[in-house]
This record gives C-alpha cells, structure tokens and sequence, in this order.
C-alpha cells in the first residue's frame, strides 16, 4: 500500500444519504474472479442515468467523493472498497460511514474521513458552483481544503497511522521481515518443498 | 546443558509443541502470533482475489517452493479433453493457470498425473509431513492433520497474506483430547467415528479447539482413514484436527516424491518421535468414545452432527430436550423428507456418490468395491464413483477396480471435487436422495433441493446394491 498524505484530485458531490455497500456495487458483480477491474460495477444501477453525477463529464477523473450521512451501510462486501479504488477514488467524505466498510477502506488504502453536516452542505454547494474544481484532502493536518474553504475532518487514530505509513495487514508483518528471514535460516533441511518437482 | 539444576519444561500436547516450533514472533498484549507455514496449498476457488492483491502491491510470492496449486472444485469428471462448458467454472480455471504461470506456481492441471483434490494430492506426493504447518484456502484442510502436521482452512485475504509472507497472524486455540478406545468391529470404519464423534460434540462442539484424536482405536487406523478423521473435524467446527504420528504415518511417507531421504530422513524421524503429547500434558476438554460398540453411522437431517446408527431409526423431535436443537431438527426432517420413527434402514435412495476428499483414496475405492463385487446396483439408482486424484485413479484401474465399478453398473469417473459441493455438473436433481461419502449434508450442497445422508464407502457400496441405507451385513442372509 502506498503512504497517503494528502491527496488533490476532482471532487464529486454525492448528494445521497445512506448509500448502502448494494448500491455502491450491486450482487452481480461478486462472482468475477478479480479484485480489479471493478470500475465498471461502481454504482452500476445509478449510471444507467444519464443525470447520474458521475455520468457528468465534468467530473472526468475524480479522486475525492463527498457523500451524504451513512455511507456505505449495509452487506460486508470488500467489493465496493475495491469499486471506489479502482474508479480512481483516494477518498470519502461523509458525515456518517458503515463501520464495515470504514474498515474495509483502511485494508485497501481508501481515506473515509468523518465532516460535520454543516461542512458537507458547504463542499457540496462549491463544487456544484464550480463543477470539476479540486480540493485537496490532507491526512496530516486532517482537513479538506477547497479554495477558502477548511473543512477538518475525523480518522481513527490507529487507522490514521496505517494509511500514513502505507501499511496494510502484510505490511505490518513484513515489519518482522527480518524475524521471518532468521526463522527461515533455521527450518531443518528435511522439511516439505514442492520445487523442483521431484520423482521417486 | 544437562545440568540438573535445568528446569523440566511443562509437558505439552502435540498441538503446543507444532504450535511453539512454528512461533516467528510472540504476540504482547493479545496481539496475535506470527507462525511459519510450511505448506501453502492452492486451488482455483479462493485465490484470484488473493493473486490480485499481490498485483496490485505489487508483491512476489515469498517461497514458490511452499506452494503447489491444482484444479480441483470446478473441474468436469467427464470429457475432461473438452472445453470447460460453464464458463464462470471455466473463467476461474483459467485464471488460475494464468496466476500459476505469471508468479511461476506449480500446478496440476486437468489431464496432469498429479491433479486432483487438494487433500488428496498434498499427502500423495509426500508433501504433507508430521510437525509441519499446512494452510489452503479450504476448510477441510484440517485432513492433513492426520500426519501429525496442524492444518487448518484461510480465507481468501490469509491466502494473500501467506503468499506474501510465508506467515499467518494467529490466536491460541484451546485443545480437546478425543479418545476412541477399543477394536473396531467387521463393517464399522473411520468415516463411522468421525460421524459418531460430531454426534456426540455436536456441529459447533469443536469450535475454538484443535482436536487431538488418540485411543487405540485411532492407532489402528490406515492413514486413508486417519485422513477420514481428522477431515471432518471442520464439521465439529474444530480448528484443525490431529493424530499423532507413528510407524504407519512413517511407512505412509516413506519414499513418496516429496519425502525426506537419506540422513534427512533419519533427521526427520528423530524429529517426528519428539511430537506426540507428553505424558501429563492438560487438554482444556476431552471427549471419550467406545469403539467396541460402535455401529456404522449415518445421517438423518442438514448438518453433520444429526446422526446415528444405521440400526436405528429416524429420531422423533419432539424428544429432544433443547429447543434449538428441537426447531432444527424439525426443519431438517422437513427438508429430507422424512418421517420420525422410519428405520434408516427402510429409506430408499435415488443415487450414491462415493467421492470426496473425505472418501476417495485408493483404500476408500478398495473398500467400496470389495463390497460391490459380483452384484450389480439397484434398479433406478444412480452411482457415481469419483477417485480423489487422477493417480488414484490410474493406481484403481492397474487393480481393475474400474471394471468391478463399472461391471455393477456405476460411472466410473475422473478425479475432482464432483458432486461434493457441485460446482461442477455433478448434481442431485431438487428432491433426489442419496447416499454420499462427503463430509457436508447441508441443504442443497449437493445440488439445489437435494437430500444428502452422509455415509462410509462400505455402507454406500451396499445401499447402491439394495437401494435402500444399508451395510454390507444386510447382505448376508
Ligand atoms: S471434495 Fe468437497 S469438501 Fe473436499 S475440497 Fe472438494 S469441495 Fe471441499
């Protein structure tokens, strides 16, 4: 995983509440045999609409989406973290996340930062005024800057710390790379290895 | 060294002592530990994601040489020259071979020698050893258990993970002692134990717990049906189940491909003799059963701990105590069909299925057709016969097994998973019964609206003679 501090890309206003894990990546999708490529699937019913936001090519190369409360409620799936990432978004806000899939987002690197609803109002309005500006979201400082505008938000603390560090589950354990490495030294010669393929 | 002033280390249990030979890094404050696996087996199912990831991360995987992967869930057992005719099953074969090829994974396709289910191919190449620690993407990884190794089943991100890191962040588990005492008598066998023992504990009985199972009941037991054991201790919701291992585990081994040779085989043994579990070692809960009086054993409803002697009869729900237990089996005899008080032996089949990771070795598709021999199968029923691996399935034929199969009036088939969870053609039609040597009865595991009685190899073989449960005594006379 890649370290995360701040990021500025297109920011797409969502202005949906309870947007559930169903919607943001339908059941259908869950039988490919990927972890990638699920761009297509992102709100897959939703763009059917031609005046879905995302349909709107002035939000060509979005990386930031600012929802509406409760996002991302609903069924487990990892599916639509991997959805968002693979659409190109580096970024959520909202007032309200799905405890799943805040957690999910964390394994794969997606920032879900927490704004009050009042801040949410104000993003939205300005990026509807000026459709396609960029704004900036710093993990550091845990803000969202558009133009004037400062919007703090709240991240988990440990999660915070993953996201910065750039560590997912194996990165944290290839922390005891060295660990592994001296173990590895000492395995007996006679244990299993299935290379080279050998014949008796 | 030797002093006597040198503390005696506490005595532990075979588990402990895999367990501690495997630690990487002790966790502190209930963080996990990290442990070594050995073996990282891998099938076409659960590991597309789990390559992606790695893509994505751009990571190598840590020790190809840990890893084998083969075809097994989604393969034909017919026309297996022919293209993959459903084409998710075929997507997801073909992505593994793609996988296999990019990171230089060795894998046994379908038509190799060496393909087969999983289970049955990691003991067959000599692969899977005492002491070891073997993980797959599989919840009957727990068979390998039977060497003595601790094996267990993983997700699909555990399934990234060890290919990343060669290492698992894992909890400590609790152990249970099952001890099966006394001599086994003619037509009783190990799939009989193991149903009795979920029976007994339950389907959620084992949960949290590695299962040790010892007695001198499990001692005589081959290693096919040690194998038989410790694959189903999933069903009692175990973690891993485990035998020590011993002269039969040694003589199993001993010159297979994989298997240590020359001075490290002598290496190896000393090392295996070190493993089973000390005198005095505590198991958090044991379990005892009696092997002398047990029956073959057969299930009546939807999970694998509703069981019982294929002597006796369909149990009445109204007579069972606990209100949980009470509504499900209900429920389940809703969905098989049945009518309590019926005897098992009085329920007639539509089909047989002898197969499985649980019940498809060589000594598996020996006991069935040593039954078979000579007869041929009831009117109407349908019997299939999966070996578990294309070897077993040649080793089979060079005895003639397939013309005994074959002269009785079943299919003969090529190895895979079939229709032990068909994901493959092999399918019960909605409403079909039949008698299968899996490990799962669940509803529609074995094809939508489909009724599963799990059974021994010995009792399929006679039920697919008369037609109705049976064991091979029901011929007689
Ligand atoms: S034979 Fe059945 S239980 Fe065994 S690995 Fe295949 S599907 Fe799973």
């Amino acid at each position: 995983m890649e370290k995360f501090t701040t990021v500025t890309g297109v920011g797409v206003p969502l202005r949906r509440s309870a947007v559930d894990t169903d919607q943001i990546i339908p059941a259908v999708f869950l039988k490919r045999v990927t972890k990638t490529g699920f761009e297509d699937a992102l709100f897959a019913n939703w763009r059917q609409d031609p005046t879905f936001v995302l349909n709107d090519d002035a939000y060509a190369g979005a990386r930031v989406l600012v929802a509406g409360p409760n996002f991302g409620t609903g069924s487990s799936r990892e599916h639509a973290v991997w959805a968002l990432r693979d659409y190109g978004f580096d970024a959520v806000l909202s007032p309200k996340f799905g405890d799943i899939f805040r957690g999910n987002s964390g394994k794969q690197g997606l920032v879900t930062g927490q704004i009050s609803e009042a801040d949410c109002e104000l993003l939205w309005s300005a990026m509807e005024s000026q459709p396609g500006i960029e704004l900036t979201v710093d993990l550091i400082e845990r803000h969202a800057v558009l133009g004037d505008l400062v919007v703090p938000f709240d991240i988990d603390d440990y999660v915070r710390w993953r996201l910065l560090e750039g560590l997912d589950d194996i990165a944290l354990t290839l922390r005891n790379e060295q660990a592994i490495t001296d173990f590895e030294a000492s395995r007996a010669s006679w244990l299993p290895k299935t290379l080279p393929v050998r014949h008796a | 060294m030797g002093s006597s002033t040198q503390p005696v280390p506490a005595p532990r249990t075979l588990a402990e002592k895999v367990w501690d030979d495997h630690l990487v890094v002790k966790g502190e404050d209930g963080s996990p530990d990290l442990l070594y696996i050995d073996l990282h087996l891998v099938h076409e199912v659960t590991s597309p994601q789990a390559f992606d990831g790695l893509r994505v991360a751009g990571r190598p995987v840590r020790r190809l040489d840990l890893t084998i992967a083969t075809e097994d869930h989604n393969t034909p057992t017919q026309n297996i020259d022919r293209p993959i005719a459903d084409p998710t099953s075929r997507i997801q074969i073909e992505t593994l071979r793609t996988n296999a090829a990019e990171f230089g994974m060795r894998l046994h396709s379908l038509g190799d020698l060496e393909q087969g289910i999983v289970h049955v191919v990691g003991p067959q190449l000599g692969l899977t050893m005492p002491g070891i620690t073997v993980v797959c993407g599989d919840s009957h990884t727990s068979t390998h258990g039977a060497f003595g190794a601790m094996a267990f089943g993983i997700g699909t991100s555990e399934v990234e993970h060890v290919l990343a890191t060669q290492t698992l962040p894992l909890k400590a588990f609790k152990t249970m002692a099952i001890t099966v005492d006394g001599t086994l008598r003619s037509g009783v066998t190990a799939k009989d134990i193991i149903l009795a023992v979920i029976a007994q504990i339950g389907a959620s009985g084992g949960q949290g717990y590695v299962l040790e199972f010892r007695g001198s009941a499990i001692r005589a037991l081959s290693m096919e049906g040690r194998m038989t054991v410790c694959n189903m201790s999933i069903e009692a919701g175990a973690r891993a189940g485990m035998i020590a291992p011993d002269e039969t585990t040694y003589a199993y081994l001993k010159g297979r491909d994989h298997a240590p040779e020359g001075v490290d085989w002598d290496d190896a043994v000393a090392y295996w003799n070190t493993l089973p579990t000390d005198e005095g070692a505590v198991f958090d809960a044991e379990v005892f059963l009696d092997a002398n009086t047990l029956d073959p054993f057969v299930t009546w409803g939807t999970n694998p701990g509703q069981g019982v002697s294929l002597s006796d009869s369909v149990p009445n729900p109204a007579e069972i105590a606990d209100a949980n237990d009470r509504a499900a089996a209900e429920r389940a005899l809703q969905y098989m069909d049945l009518v309590a008080g019926t005897p098992m032996k009085e329920i007639p089949v539509d089909a047989v299925f002898m197969g499985s990771c649980t019940n498809s070795r060589i000594e598996d598709l020996r006991a069935f057709a040593s039954v078979i021999k000579g007869h041929t199968k009831a009117e109407g029923v349908r019997v299939m016969v999966v070996p578990g691996s294309a070897r077993v399935r040649i080793e089979a034929e060079a005895e003639g097994l397939h013309t005994i199969i074959e002269e009785f009036g079943a299919e003969w088939r090529f190895a895979g998973c079939s229709m032990c969870l068909g994901m493959n053609p092999d399918q019960l039609a909605p409403g079909e019964r039949c008698a299968s040597t899996s490990n799962r009865n669940f509803e529609g595991r074995q094809g939508k609206g489909g009724r599963t009685h799990l059974v021994s190899p010995l009792v399929a073989a006679a039920t697919a003679i008369r037609g109705t449960l049976s064991s091979p005594a029901d011929l007689e006379g």
